[in-house]
């Protein structure tokens, strides 16, 4: 059966090529920060909490103190990428398409046909194994097509991880995080909080705060998924399902939703706001958060009153 | 009830908002809370430890990089502006228009992973986005290219998650579910997923409004 460990194993052995490339280009920040992550990925699952934990440390600490630079391989200058992209023309897109491709037609397939029943790979986790495979296949058909220097793949992957640095694992710390305020406790204080700024008897208002909270909670961890179980056992479930007689189906659906209006507001969000500035190489760091604000605080209106209206005008 | 460990919360704030290096922020946070929760250290260590370890799959995707900066040194980026430029009447409103209403369409079936950062907008959307623009309203300048690549992966954000609670097997909607089942209100998935629909609809609406403001907007500052 194939499992996520396998998939760790493939991200470690590139983490530790970049690691070596680095080391040969006479970046040691580069070379350390990338060959601690490679041994997390490759030994992170025979290791005590204690010994990741401090994996963690030292990968924080080369990046706080600025050991982690750009890095610049040898590669094509634009003029010989315009001519080499009317020379291939538009056959160059198909590489790239391979691996959503994988992904998506081998999930289908794996889950719809009595594939499943082989129990190849580990169980919910099919995507993000297709989505490896698809880069495995991908990766070999552009080396066959294409004829780079056997270097090549790997020295563009070492300047595009290098140009996104520390916020390519800054996702994954912040998941971390969330199990510390998790273990901390936090969300059942912002729970409480919430709960008792509730005014007595206006359901829009409850509707409101509700919504706000989602929101707001969303923002503090990074995404919806550890606010909601909050939020619906301060106010969603007691006051709006119970107290106020609404429909969970609706209240839980864009009570969600609303969540993901405060994704599209927050820093903590990494993969989606902060990920991407770096990998457009965006002088901003807030860039794609700026432009989401005019969408998504109308777009929060909208969930108000969706939830205000199918959950009780309608359903009453 | 004990407050303290929100403390943490403002930290996080606080580090972001003052620029220190996020993942110092994040750290920092963490031990603060742990600690202001009664732990000690080598716990909060230990707990920190093993989170980013379980969360390891979420690194696993940069291994598409060597893929596509194979494909950029052999231009990729290149041929995204040159297919732009070729098509008689595309602008930036109308091309990322439709790719917000293909991300919302393809991640309502289940298609979650067609689009994203590093594998779509980066290679693709955002040079075809830029082509276009600069093909209605000539040269942009610095800030005006940073607005049009910044709302590519805006678009891309806005399109999956307000596409992907129509599908009904998303781990979301399995969370809502599994909330309420537990408080004694079971419902189907089916039931919670046509809910997202009216919220998709305004998504589409207000984004697609707000992309063609900005090609409007950079229209007006370069005649």
């Amino acid at each position: 059966m194939i499992t996520y460990e396998w998939l760790y194993w493939l991200a470690g052995t590139f983490f530790a090529v970049w690691a070596i490339l680095s080391l040969r280009d006479q970046r040691s920040g580069n070379a350390a920060f990338w060959g601690i992550l490679s041994g997390s990925f490759f030994l992170g699952s025979h290791l005590s909490d204690l010994a990741n934990g401090i994996l963690v440390l030292a990968l924080v600490g080369i990046a706080g103190l600025g050991g982690l630079n750009r890095s610049d391989p040898e590669t094509t200058t634009v003029q010989e990428r315009e001519t080499l992209s009317s020379k291939l023309g538009n056959k160059l897109f198909f590489p790239a398409l391979i691996v959503p491709v994988t992904a998506v037609a081998g999930t289908l397939l794996y889950n719809y046909t009595p594939l499943s029943e082989t129990g190849l790979f580990e169980a919910r986790r099919e995507t993000l194994i297709l989505f490896g495979i698809g880069v495995v296949i991908a990766l070999v058909a552009a080396m066959v097509w294409l004829k780079p220097p056997v270097l090549a793949p790997a020295e563009e992957g070492r300047r595009l991880i290098d140009s996104i640095g520390w916020a390519a694992i800054l996702p994954q710390m912040l998941a971390a995080l969330g199990a510390v305020f998790a273990l901390a406790g936090v969300g059942d204080i912002i729970g409480g909080l919430a709960g008792s700024a509730i005014p007595e008897g206006s359901v829009f208002l409850t509707v409101v705060v509700f919504a706000l909270g989602m929101a707001l909670f969303t923002m503090i961890m990074g995404n919806a998924f550890a606010a909601f179980p909050v939020m619906a056992a301060a106010i969603g479930i007691p006051l709006l399902v119970e107290t106020y007689g609404g429909n969970p189906a609706v209240i839980g659906a864009v009570g969600m939703l609303a969540g993901f209006c405060g994704t599209l507001l927050t820093p903590m969000a990494a993969n989606f706001n902060i990920v991407p500035t770096a990998l457009l190489e965006l002088k901003d760091q807030n860039a794609v958060i700026r432009q989401q604000v005019g969408t998504a605080v109308p777009l929060w209106v909208c969930n108000v009153v969706i939830i205000y209206v199918g959950a009780f005008l309608l359903w009453n | 009830m004990n407050y303290w460990p929100l403390l943490g919360i403002a930290l996080v704030v606080i580090g972001f908002a003052l620029r220190f290096n996020p993942l110092l922020v994040v750290v920092t946070a963490a031990v603060a809370t742990g600690l202001l929760a009664g732990f000690d250290f080598i716990a909060v260590v230990e707990a920190l430890g093993k989170a980013f370890n379980d969360n390891r799959y979420i690194s696993v995707t940069w291994i598409i990089l060597p893929v596509i900066g194979l494909l950029e040194r052999h231009g990729l980026q290149q041929r995204a502006r040159a297919l732009i430029e070729s098509v008689r009447g595309a602008t930036m409103g109308k091309l990322l228009t439709i790719y917000l209403l293909f991300r919302q369409i393809t991640a309502a079936l289940g298609m979650k992973d067609i689009g994203g950062h590093p594998q779509a907008v980066r290679p693709l959307v955002a040079p075809m986005a830029e082509a276009a623009a600069e093909k209605s309203h000539g040269k942009l300048d610095e800030g005006d290219r940073e607005k049009v690549l910044a709302m590519s992966a805006a678009t891309d954000n806005v399109g999956l998650f307000f596409g992907e609670d129509i599908f009904f097997a998303i781990a979301s909607i399995l969370l809502i579910q599994g909330v309420f089942e537990s408080s004694g209100y079971p419902l189907t998935p089916l039931e919670l997923s046509v809910w997202a629909i009216p919220t998709a609809i305004c998504a589409f609406f207000i984004h697609s409004w707000r992309i063609r403001a900005l090609d409007r907007r950079l229209g007006r500052v370069h005649p």
